[in-house]
């Protein structure tokens, strides 16, 4: 299983532990990743809001190099994962954008490969019973709100590899690797990342609800798959007993006991240790 | 004597429905008000005219309405009013249109830290091809004035926390095809800056 591999800009930033874990988990579970030469910034949230023709152009190179590797492209980050879905989507549809992208981008583009989000790829390409078979320590004991969050699973016409209301592969993942996971009202709400600079006081009511809902279940931490709404959620969380927010990849990491997993949980503004180690897992 | 406002919400343009759809290519003729989106929007609570009304507003030409409400920039484009709409209208889509027609005309912005937030990502995208966080916050600061002591602790907090766990960058990662990446603006963005 071989993959061109886009980490996005969190992943050597805000979101450092998502991009180790995720580079170390694929490499012990046999995924194959291969970096795209060159890769450039999506332009997430900003690019259309702006202009439709840029936020296209700006993943059509990157989808224009991938397909010099040859490879469908693995993304670990949510927003990439829509906004390059987009691009590749609208290309299959439509003759003329296809030209018009690759003159703007000044390279050939032919939308023949595609793209998925790594936890598509971990659940329905390699299987859950394939990460079962190589669990180490299993995470019994904790419980978990699995968080989808807006891009992981809509528009399901865009990206559509789980259900938009209630998707579960997360769900299925984490159960097997040993721990509850909760069946809560919060999984596909929106946590108002892209508001959190510019209308705080939006993005802070979102996110608050978030962390209610999933109190309200008594989780113990929230799973994330997407690195805007880790930063939104663990870095402004606010009150005391604040919940940790984990990454997909750090638990299964932890499950397979990989010795590097204890360097990504410091990274985080909410300390995961305690939790973790109130459960023997680290 | 108080300046004449430069849009007067009663005014119709007959031509804004066809602008939009031409643009956008959302079918907002479709919507027959059953108000779905606006029921499952998390946003709708800091927006002064619905989504639902945003289409309908539209669909009759009301331009300067919808141009000048606050709803166009607090849509945080979840996605769930599209993913639930029974006619499939694409209103983060319409959103982006809406955005884009307001910054182009100058329409006056209810809510200014939005765009200045999307245009301060944009700069060191355009500049080196990857996002450079250290410039996009300093931006955003400056241009969107947020000096308060509330804001400046919030900043100095978070930006301690994430300078102590190796989460900030201090230079930018230029990529190789910063030519490549001009060009994309210039071509698609022309002479509106980013």
């Amino acid at each position: 299983m071989k993959y061109a591999f886009y980490p996005g800009c969190t992943q050597e930033s805000t979101a450092i532990e998502f991009g180790r874990s995720s580079e170390e988990v694929c490499r012990r579970l046999g995924i194959e990743l291969e970096e795209i030469p060159d890769w450039n910034c999506c332009g997430a949230s900003s690019g259309h809001f702006l202009d439709d023709d840029l936020a296209h152009a700006l993943t059509a190179r990157n989808l224009a190099l991938a397909e010099g590797q040859g490879l469908d492209t693995a993304i670990v980050c949510a927003a990439c994962y829509l906004r390059l879905r987009c691009t590749q989507i609208k290309a299959r549809e439509s003759a003329d954008f296809k030209k018009k992208m690759a003159e703007v981008i000044g390279m050939p583009y032919e939308a023949t490969r595609t793209v998925r989000h790594l936890l598509d790829i971990i659940v329905n390409d390699l299987g859950i019973e394939e990460v079962t078979k190589k669990i180490v320590k299993p995470l019994t004991g904790l419980r978990l709100a699995p968080y989808y969050g807006c891009y992981l699973v809509r528009p399901p016409e865009i990206v559509g590899f789980d259900d938009p209301e209630n998707p579960l592969s997360m769900d299925r993942l984490l159960t097997a690797l040993g721990a509850e996971a909760l069946d809560w009202a919060g999984k596909v709400d929106c946590c108002g990342g892209s508001l959190i600079l510019s209308k705080e006081e939006i993005a802070m009511k979102l996110l608050g609800e978030v962390i209610e809902d999933a109190r309200e279940v008594d989780a113990e931490a929230i799973v994330v798959a997407c690195p805007m709404c880790h930063a939104n959620l663990d870095m402004r969380q606010s009150g005391k007993n604040r919940l940790p927010i984990l990454y997909f990849t750090e638990l299964i990491g932890l499950a397979l006991d990989i010795e590097e997993s204890s360097t990504w949980f410091k990274k985080h503004m909410v300390d995961a240790i305690p939790l973790l180690r109130k459960h023997g897992l680290i | 004597m108080a300046s004449k406002p430069k849009y007067n919400n009663t005014v119709c343009d007959p031509s804004f429905a066809a602008q939009v759809r031409e643009r956008s290519g959302v079918e907002i003729e479709r919507c027959y008000q059953c108000m779905t989106c606006t029921l499952g929007c998390d946003a709708n609570f800091a927006m002064d005219v619905a989504p639902n009304q945003i289409v309908r507003l539209t669909q009759i030409g009301m331009k300067e309405a919808v141009l000048t409400s606050s709803s166009i920039w607090v849509c945080t484009s979840c996605e769930a009013c599209v993913t639930r709409c029974p006619n499939e209208i694409n209103i983060p889509h319409l959103m982006d249109c809406l955005h884009q027609i307001a910054l182009e005309e100058e329409t006056p912005v209810k809510e200014p830290a939005v765009p200045v937030f999307h245009r301060a990502f944009m700069a060191p995208v355009r500049q080196f091809g990857r996002q450079f966080e250290v410039l996009m916050t300093g931006l955003f600061i400056l241009k969107a004035r947020k000096f308060s002591l509330r804001d400046m602790l919030t900043n100095a907090k978070l930006g301690f926390g994430m300078f102590t766990r190796g989460k900030l960058k201090f230079g930018p990662h230029r990529i190789k095809g910063t030519k490549a990446m001009n060009d994309i603006f210039q071509k698609t963005l022309g002479g509106r800056g980013t």
